[in-house]
């Protein structure tokens, strides 16, 4: 027992603990995933977050441990971000065509997530920091961190609340979709997955690219479009509300 | 080897976009502008080809980025559970919204261009 927690504390303090757990972690939840039939409940980041966090909680391993690790896959999220303007790219003839309507649907559905956020927090009487970190919640994690400080919320917990957020988009979508009468053809499914793109980022998009290819292409240029128009909008709304 | 040249042009645009941001104050994050610089690269295929490899790669396991951010989600649980049920409540009405909203305006100007069938 003396032998393995000896070997625990060397490994747990290398970044190799915190890199290997991440991917190996996530390899298995995928696996899972698929062996669930792809279920909504069975998410990825969520099976992957709930075990690796347990896991550092019962063996009191500090977090800045993990993260030692941990951090050369989230150094990619940047990259990542740039990166969207590839499907943009791929999907210009469609954006010249459509542009118009889904520029303002992705607007319309990027305001609203953000001003509802923003009403009900004030309303529950969040504080000034926690509020400013949940506002800019619909857009990818680097971002909404990026944005967060810039009006005056913490990063760190804005980054939480992205990734929150995501998930709940992810888990709930299918069963909010069927409620508001969102068809499953040709149609429906883009519109599915332009709406999980706008308010649930990359862990939605995620979730649409598993459900279906056509709602998985267009939560990824609903992805990208949001972090345009959420970066050049939030601070303008958030600096004219207060 | 198109991998790793892919990700150095991800790299330069996003350290461009940083760069340039800082310089000239612009109110968008440095890999949002890194994606407009890129969306003009594309045009030229020693950019488009190796970037197609790495942004194919990293999209599809885009869900994996997340997961270092989201077990950070443990170090604020004092927070949350001071704010828990409140947050909660914010959060998911908020995501809930944003998702209804999108797509009943998408399929009501979709439906108005007669576009439904397209």
């Amino acid at each position: 027992m003396r032998d393995f927690v000896e070997l625990w504390t060397y490994l747990a303090s290398t970044p190799l603990f915190g890199l290997t757990a991440t991917l190996v972690v996530y390899s298995l939840a995928q696996a899972t995933a698929a062996r669930l039939n792809y279920a909504a409940w069975a998410n990825p980041v969520l099976l992957s977050v709930l075990t690796i966090a347990g896991t550092l909680l019962l063996t009191g391993t500090a977090y800045p441990t993990y993260f030692a690790g941990a951090q050369f896959i989230h150094f990619l999220l940047g990259p990542a971000v740039v990166a969207l303007g590839w499907p943009l790219w791929q999907r210009r003839e469609e954006l010249r065509r459509y542009g118009l309507p889904l520029c303002l649907a992705a607007l319309a559905g990027g305001t609203a997530a953000a001003l509802s956020a923003w009403l009900l927090g004030r309303w529950l009487g969040l504080p000034h920091e926690v509020l400013m970190s949940l506002v800019p919640k619909s857009v990818t994690a680097p971002v909404a961190m990026g944005l967060s400080e810039k009006i005056g919320g913490i990063p760190a917990l804005a980054a939480a609340f992205a990734v929150l957020t995501g998930m709940v988009g992810a888990l709930s979508g299918k069963t909010l979709f069927q409620w508001l009468g969102i068809p499953t053809d040709g149609p429906g499914w883009r519109t599915r997955g332009f709406a999980l793109g706008t308010a649930a980022h990359g862990i939605g998009a995620a979730r649409a690219l598993q459900v279906h290819p056509d709602a998985g292409a267009y939560a990824g240029l609903a992805l990208g479009l949001q972090v345009v128009l959420t970066s050049l909008t939030l601070p303008l709304v958030v600096h004219w509300l207060s | 080897m198109y991998a790793l040249q892919g990700l150095t042009w991800l790299l330069l645009l996003q350290t461009l976009g940083e760069l340039l941001v800082r310089h000239l104050g612009l109110p968008v994050p440095g890999p949002v502008l890194g994606m407009g610089l890129l969306w003009l690269a594309l045009r030229w295929p020693p950019v488009r080809e190796p970037v197609e490899t790495t942004a194919r790669f990293m999209l599809a396991h885009l869900s994996l980025l997340f997961v270092p951010v989201g077990v950070g989600v443990m170090t604020h649980l004092s927070l949350l559970g001071a704010y828990g049920w409140r947050l909660a409540v914010a959060l998911v009405l908020s995501t809930w919204i944003g998702l209804a909203v999108t797509a009943l305006v998408l399929r009501a100007l979709w439906r108005r261009e007669g576009q439904a069938d397209a």
